[in-house]
């Protein structure tokens, strides 16, 4: 009987807090113009049951990107997403230099669409005079036509709180790794540990 | 008379002793409904030690999910913070790649994500629902598709009906506190184990307290990422993006997708978390509350039948004495 009465009041309230999602219209430079939801994904749905409501898709949970406008923007926006926090959220910055695996690549207002693996290194964001800096351990950057740059990486830390003796010490400990290392799994383990730790290395000193 | 009034009271507990059991069948059939029934000679009154072994138990029970509903609602503080943290990583991916839950492609994989304790209301039933539907929406002459389950509550219902399409299951996901490390490891595995052209991720977004979406999010396997970019799909102007990095587009892409998979997991996974703690608190707020009820309606019981039996004691005590005065 206890069962029931939790069953009841959770549908209930699915119920009321499925009337209270809202559908916004999109309008993005890469998707067709469109409501929140796919149609073809709706009628597909119908044909397989009436009874249960289709899942949300993501597009509906997301704000709407601005589209690409006419002329080039005076400043970027940019996003930096990190597992745990959005270090950056919608800031409008000068410019900002991310460490691509080509090497260190600058993107400013106008710069044209790209997808970029980034390897450990330094991403810097320039706005105005102040330069903030963080070490991040790779990821993505996206760069659409509507001069917001996204990032998203596993890890970063602003530079003023890595301690250098550590970054020595784990260099020096990696290095020794990579010598004595039999199996492929540990040299590659290794190697990882060696980048990571020289372009740890270079950024607090370079 | 005083002889015989303790006489009489004693050979009323005896018959009292004596017919128990109908009386307690009487009592669990009927609580609200308080009367002497018809007894053996000598019985007096319904017991009254049945009332009271289930008021101990209610209030027990009230206890308890009282307690439960404290425990989900403490952990339900941390894990939110976190959830609405995570929720900015897997918006970069959308905006790049667009969604395409309608996509038509060979292997499907259904990754539905529930939980492993129950006492969580109807999230889990939901989740399962809508993944039976999918199911039934992706498969078809030339396409198949299967499911991988994490959390022993889709497993058990799950197997019941789709045991030969279940790829992979995955429990005891939240014994430790969830971090992006373990889900990227879950995710490479999964990516390793199973062939995929897309996957589709079911799990319930959280968007309050009371209230939960089941959310889908679709992942193109990078061949058909590429294929449909190029014939223009809903994956939208992928080959207009200049590609930044090494060796070739398709392994940018597969990183990339392996990438956005863990990413989307990881939300995925806090927020069916943060789901399951809501509704887990809203089921036990309601359970201690019809606990509640339940306890007072039998207090009311309770009492009517002590003192129903103290009447019927005092009137036969009573008319026995006065038909002795004569």
């Amino acid at each position: 009987m206890l069962r029931h009465a939790a069953h009841r009041l959770a549908s209930r309230a699915a119920a009321a807090g499925r009337g209270s999602v809202s559908r916004r219209a999109l309008a993005t430079a890469e998707v067709p113009a469109e409501a929140g939801e796919d149609p073809a994904f709706l009628e597909a749905w119908k044909k397989v049951t009436t009874i249960i409501e289709p899942p949300q898709t993501p597009l509906a949970a997301m704000k709407p990107r601005p589209p690409t406008p006419a002329s080039i923007p005076s400043k970027l926006t940019v996003n930096f997403v990190l597992p745990y926090k959005s270090e950056i959220d919608n800031k409008e910055v000068d410019m900002i230099m991310v460490p691509a695996t080509t090497g260190l690549m600058g993107i400013l207002p106008g710069h044209v669409s790209t997808i970029a693996e980034l390897k450990p290194g330094v991403l810097s964001v320039h706005e105005g005079n102040d330069v903030t800096k963080y070490f991040v351990s790779s990821g993505f950057a996206f760069v659409h036509a509507n001069s917001i740059t996204d990032v998203v990486a596993v890890e970063a830390v602003p530079l003023d709180q890595i301690d250098q003796s550590l970054v020595q010490k784990g260099l020096a400990d990696f290095t020794a790794k990579l010598g004595s290392a039999s199996t492929d799994l540990e040299k590659a383990e290794a190697q990882i540990g060696v980048d990571v730790h020289s372009a740890l290395n270079a950024a607090l000193t370079g | 008379m005083a002889m015989a009034m303790t006489a009489l009271r004693r050979e009323g507990r005896r018959a009292l002793l004596s017919a128990p059991s109908q009386s307690a069948a009487m009592a669990a059939r009927s609580p609200a409904i308080s009367q002497p029934e018809i007894a053996p000679l000598g019985a007096r009154s319904i017991s009254t030690q049945i009332v009271r072994n289930r008021m101990k138990s209610v209030k027990n029970i009230q206890k308890i999910t009282k307690a439960m509903k404290m425990v989900a609602a403490s952990k339900l503080r941390a894990v939110q913070t976190r959830t609405e943290n995570s929720r900015g990583l897997w918006q970069p991916f959308t905006a790049l790649l667009g969604d395409a839950p309608s996509v038509d492609v060979k292997k499907n994989v259904i990754v539905a994500i529930t939980s492993d304790k129950g006492l969580c209301g109807g999230i889990n039933s939901t989740s399962v629902k809508v993944s039976k539907a999918l199911q039934k929406m992706t498969s078809g002459p030339e396409k198949e598709s299967k499911y991988v389950i994490l959390g022993e509550k889709g497993k058990v219902q799950l197997i019941r009906d789709s045991r030969k399409h279940i790829e992979m299951t995955v429990s005891e996901l939240q014994k430790n506190p969830i971090n992006y490390t373990q889900v990227a490891v879950l995710a490479d595995d999964i990516l390793k184990n199973v062939e995929y052209d897309a996957i589709r991720v079911i799990f319930n977004k959280f968007q309050s307290v009371i209230s939960f979406r089941p959310t889908l999010v679709t992942i193109l396997s990078p061949e058909v990422m590429e294929k449909e970019s190029e014939s223009g799909g809903k994956v939208g102007d992928l080959d207009s993006y200049e590609i930044e990095g090494g060796e070739t587009k398709s392994e940018i892409l597969q990183n990339l997708t392996e990438f956005q998979f863990s990413c989307v997991m990881y939300n995925a996974v806090l927020e069916n978390a943060c789901s399951e703690l809501g509704a887990r608190m809203s089921a036990m707020d309601s359970s201690s509350r019809n606990a509640g009820e339940m306890l007072d309606r039998l207090t009311l019981t309770y009492n009517r039948t002590r003192q129903a039996s103290i009447t019927t004691e005092l009137t036969e005590i009573i008319s026995g004495a006065s038909a002795l005065e004569g």
